[in-house]
C-alpha cells in the first residue's frame, strides 16, 4: 500500500474514526456521553474535510470545514447539552434492549453499505473514494440508532449523526456540494434543532417525560 | 417590477412582519392581503411566461418554464383561498378556546413562510436548493401540526418531523449521488446541480450511479408525497393539525413533493434504460392506492379519512406519471390540479362542519344539511367530485388514466378499479349520513367562509366539462416536457 498518498491515508483514518464513533454511539446508554460522541464525530468530519481542502486547494471546502467545526462541534452539542440540563432528562440512562444484537445488526448494515457503494466508488476519481462506503454505513447506523432508541433526544442525535454521514458522502464522492446548497443545508439543520428544542418543551409539558412511548397512541383502528 | 421577485418576497416579508408585529387586529387581513398579492404576482408571472417563454432569475438559480409555472399558479391560488378560509375559521377556534393569541401569531407567520418555501421549491433550478426548500417546508409546518398542543397533535408532529426528516435525508443522499454523476460530465463549476444543465447532459450521466440516485430520491421525496409504506405521518398530521394546515398539506405540499420527484424522473429517464424509473413509480403508485383504499374503510375520524383519500389519489397520480407518455402525463397533471382544488375545498367544508358539531368523529356528525345547507352541500359535492363522479373534472382525469392503463398495462386495470371501488364505497357510505341525517344545530360566533369551497368546486366542475384551450395547450406542453 506504499503508493497510497499520505493525505488519502489520513482521510481514510478519519472516515474509519467516524464509523467507529457511529458504533460507539449505538452502544452508548448515557445521553450526555452520547452528545460528546456526536461532537467528536463532528470533529473527525471537520478534520477529513480540512485534509481534502488542503489537498485539493478548493476554497469552498475550507468554508464547509469551518462550518462543520462551528455547527457540529460547537453549536449543536451546546444546544443539546443545554436542552438535557434544562429538561432534566430523567436519570440520563436509557434502558437499551440487547446491545450485542444491535451491534450485530449494525455489522450487517456495514457489509450491505459497502456492497452498495462498491460499484460507485470504482467510478470516483476523487482521492477520497474509499470513504463512500463508510459514509453510507454511517447513515445506516444512525438510522438503526433512531429505530432502537426510546428517548426523543437520542433520536435527534441519531438524526444529526445521519446528517454527518451524508456530509461525509458529499465530500468523499464529490468535493462537496456547491456553497449555496451547503449553506442551505446547514441552515435547515440549525433551524431544525431549534424547533425541536421548542418541541421538547411542549412534549415535556404535556407528558412530564421525553420518553417517546407516550407518542404511540395514534393508530388506525 | 419583476413579478417573480415580488411573488417570492411577499410571503417572506409578510411572514417576518407577522412574526414581529404579533397578533394585532389587522394581522388576519395582512395574511389574506399578502396571499392575495402573491396570487396576483403569480398570475402576472404566468401570463409573462405564456407570452414570452421560459426565463431565469437570480443568475441561473431560479428557472420558470411551462411545467412549474402551472404549479406556481395553482399553489398561489390555493394559498390565497386557504387564507380566506382560515380567517373566520381561526377566529372560531379562538372563540372556542382551543387556541391562544400567541399561537394565532405563530400560525400566520408560519403559514406565510410555508408559502415561501413552496414557491421557492417550485421555481428553483438548483436541485440542492430544491432539497433545502422541501426540508424547510417540513420545518415550517411541524409547529403548525402541533398547534393545539394536545397529546395527539404532539405525537402527530413528532412522527411528521422524524419520518419526513429521515425520508428527506434519503433524498439528500440521492441528490449527492446525482451531483456526483453530474460532476463527471459537467465539471466542478457549481453548475452540476442546475436542472437546465443536467437536462442537456442527461444522456451522459452514469447509469449505475443514476439508478441508485433515483431509488434514493424516490424513497426520499416519496415519503413526503405519502407513498406507501412511508405514508404513516400523513393521516396523523392531517387529522391533528388545524384544518387550514390540512388543506395546504394535502393540496400543496404533496404536489410540490411530487413535482420534485418528476424533475428527477426526467433526468433518470434520460440516463437509464427505458422503463426503470417508470416501473418503480407505477409499482409504488398502485401499492399506495391499494393500501390507502383498504385503510379508508376503517377510519372513524373525518379528517383522517380524507387524508387517506389524499394518499389514494397520490398513488393514482404517481401511477399515471409512471406510465409516462403524452396522454398519461397530461392526465397526471390534470389530476394533480383537480385533486388540489377538490381536496382543499373538502377540507374547508370539513373544518366548518367539525366546528359546528364540535367533533371530528364521523359517528357524531349528522345532518349537516340541516345545520347549514351550504356546508352540507359543499361537503357532499366535494365528496362526489373527489370520488370521480361525472361531470366533475376528476372523472375525466381518472378516465384517461384508466383507459391508458387498459391499452398499455392491462394487468394494472383490475387493481386500479378495485382500489377506486373500495374507496368509493368507504367514503360515500360515511359521508351520506353525515350530510343527510337528524341533528341538533349550533351557532358559531363568526360566520364561516363558504365562498372558497364553491369557487374550488366550480373550477373542478368547469375542468370536467370544458378545459380552456390555453390551459389545455399549457398542459400538453408540460406533459411533453416530462417525456
Amino acid at each position: 500500500m506504499s503508493d497510497v498518498p499520505l493525505s488519502a491515508q489520513l482521510i481514510n483514518l478519519c472516515a474509519a474514526a467516524i464509523l467507529l464513533l457511529a458504533f460507539a454511539m449505538l452502544a452508548q446508554r448515557r445521553v450526555l456521553q452520547l452528545i460528546d460522541l456526536f461532537a467528536l464525530q463532528g470533529f473527525a468530519l471537520f478534520l477529513s474535510t480540512l485534509i481534502v481542502a488542503v489537498k485539493t486547494g478548493q476554497t469552498h471546502l475550507y468554508f464547509s470545514a469551518a462550518l462543520t467545526l462551528a455547527l457540529k462541534v460547537a453549536v449543536l452539542p451546546l444546544i443539546l447539552r443545554r436542552l438535557v440540563q434544562r429538561l432534566h432528562v430523567k436519570g440520563e440512562v436509557e434502558p437499551l434492549i440487547n446491545i450485542p444484537t444491535t451491534m450485530l445488526v449494525g455489522i450487517m448494515l456495514v457489509v450491505v453499505a459497502f456492497n452498495v457503494a462498491l460499484p460507485i466508488a470504482q467510478l470516483s476519481a476523487t482521492i477520497t473514494r474509499g470513504t463512500l462506503g463508510i459514509a453510507l454505513a454511517t447513515v445506516m447506523l444512525a438510522f438503526l440508532m433512531m429505530i432502537t432508541r426510546k428517548k426523543a433526544i437520542t433520536q435527534v442525535v441519531g438524526f444529526l449523526a445521519m446528517e454527518n454521514g451524508l456530509f461525509l458522502a458529499a465530500t468523499s464522492a464529490t468535493y462537496g456540494m456547491p456553497m449555496v446548497v451547503e449553506l442551505g443545508i446547514a441552515l435547515d439543520v440549525l433551524i431544525g434543532v431549534i424547533i425541536l428544542g421548542v418541541f421538547f418543551f411542549q412534549i415535556r409539558d404535556q407528558f412530564d417525560s421525553l420518553d417517546i412511548h407516550h407518542l404511540e397512541r395514534l393508530k388506525d383502528h | 417590477m419583476d413579478m417573480f421577485v415580488v411573488m417570492l418576497a411577499l410571503p417572506l416579508v409578510s411572514g417576518a412582519l407577522l412574526t414581529l408585529a404579533g397578533e394585532r387586529a389587522w394581522a388576519p387581513n395582512l395574511n389574506i392581503l399578502a396571499s392575495a398579492g402573491t396570487f396576483l404576482a403569480a398570475v402576472l408571472l404566468t401570463v409573462e411566461i405564456v407570452a414570452f417563454g421560459p426565463r431565469f432569475a437570480f443568475g441561473e438559480q431560479f428557472f420558470i418554464d411551462s411545467l412549474n409555472v402551472f404549479f406556481v399558479a395553482l399553489t398561489a391560488f390555493v394559498g390565497f383561498t386557504t387564507s380566506l378560509f382560515s380567517g373566520p375559521y381561526m377566529k372560531n377556534e379562538r372563540a372556542r378556546g382551543k387556541l391562544s393569541v400567541p399561537r394565532l401569531r405563530l400560525y400566520k407567520s408560519m403559514y406565510q413562510f410555508f408559502m415561501f418555501t413552496m414557491l421557492a421549491a417550485l421555481t428553483t433550478n438548483n436541485l440542492g436548493l430544491l432539497w433545502v426548500m422541501m426540508e424547510a417546508a417540513t420545518l415550517t409546518t411541524v409547529l403548525l401540526v402541533s398547534l393545539y398542543r394536545t397529546p395527539a397533535s404532539l405525537e402527530a408532529a413528532w412522527k411528521y418531523f422524524i419520518l419526513c426528516g429521515v425520508g428527506i435525508a434519503q433524498a439528500l443522499f440521492g441528490t449527492i449521488l446525482l451531483y456526483f454523476a453530474a460532476e463527471r460530465v459537467l465539471g466542478e463549476t457549481g453548475n452540476a446541480l442546475l436542472w437546465t444543465h443536467l437536462v442537456g447532459a442527461k444522456a451522459f450521466l452514469d447509469p449505475t450511479i443514476m439508478s441508485l440516485a433515483f431509488v434514493f430520491l424516490l424513497v426520499g421525496y416519496g415519503t413526503k408525497v405519502g407513498l406507501a409504506p412511508l405514508h404513516n405521518w400523513l393521516p396523523d398530521a392531517h387529522a391533528e393539525g388545524p384544518t387550514p394546515v390540512s388543506a395546504v398539506l394535502s393540496g400543496l405540499l404533496l404536489n410540490v413533493a411530487l413535482y420534485a420527484l418528476l424533475r428527477c424522473k426526467v433526468l433518470a429517464d434520460g440516463a437509464l434504460p427505458a422503463g426503470f424509473a417508470g416501473n418503480l413509480m407505477m409499482g409504488f403508485g398502485l401499492f399506495t392506492l391499494l393500501v390507502a383504499a383498504f385503510f379508508l374503510s376503517r377510519q372513524k375520524d373525518i379528517k383522517r379519512m380524507f387524508a387517506y383519500s389524499s394518499i389514494e389519489h397520490m398513488g393514482i397520480i404517481t401511477f399515471a406519471f409512471g406510465m409516462g407518455g403524452a396522454i398519461a402525463n397530461f392526465a397526471g397533471l390534470l389530476h394533480m390540479t383537480l385533486h388540489s382544488l377538490t381536496k382543499s375545498a373538502i377540507f374547508f367544508a370539513v373544518g366548518h362542519a367539525a366546528q359546528k358539531t364540535g367533533t371530528q368523529r364521523m359517528d357524531d356528525i349528522r345532518g349537516l344539511v340541516k345545520i347549514n345547507p351550504l356546508i352540507g352541500w359543499g361537503l357532499m359535492l366535494g365528496t362526489l367530485a373527489i370520488l370521480g363522479m361525472p361531470p366533475f373534472g376528476v372523472f375525466a382525469s381518472e378516465f384517461m388514466i384508466l383507459t391508458h392503463a387498459m391499452q398499455h398495462h392491462p394487468w394494472a386495470t383490475p387493481l386500479l378499479l378495485l382500489g377506486l371501488g373500495i374507496a368509493f364505497a368507504a367514503i360515500f357510505g360515511r359521508v351520506q349520513p353525515m350530510v343527510f341525517g337528524e341533528t341538533e344545530a349550533k351557532r358559531l360566533p363568526h360566520a364561516p367562509a363558504i365562498t372558497p369551497v364553491f369557487v374550488h368546486l366550480a373550477l373542478v366542475l368547469m375542468l370536467g366539462l370544458w378545459i380552456p384551450p390555453d390551459l389545455a395547450r399549457w398542459f400538453h406542453e408540460a406533459a411533453r416536457m416530462l417525456g
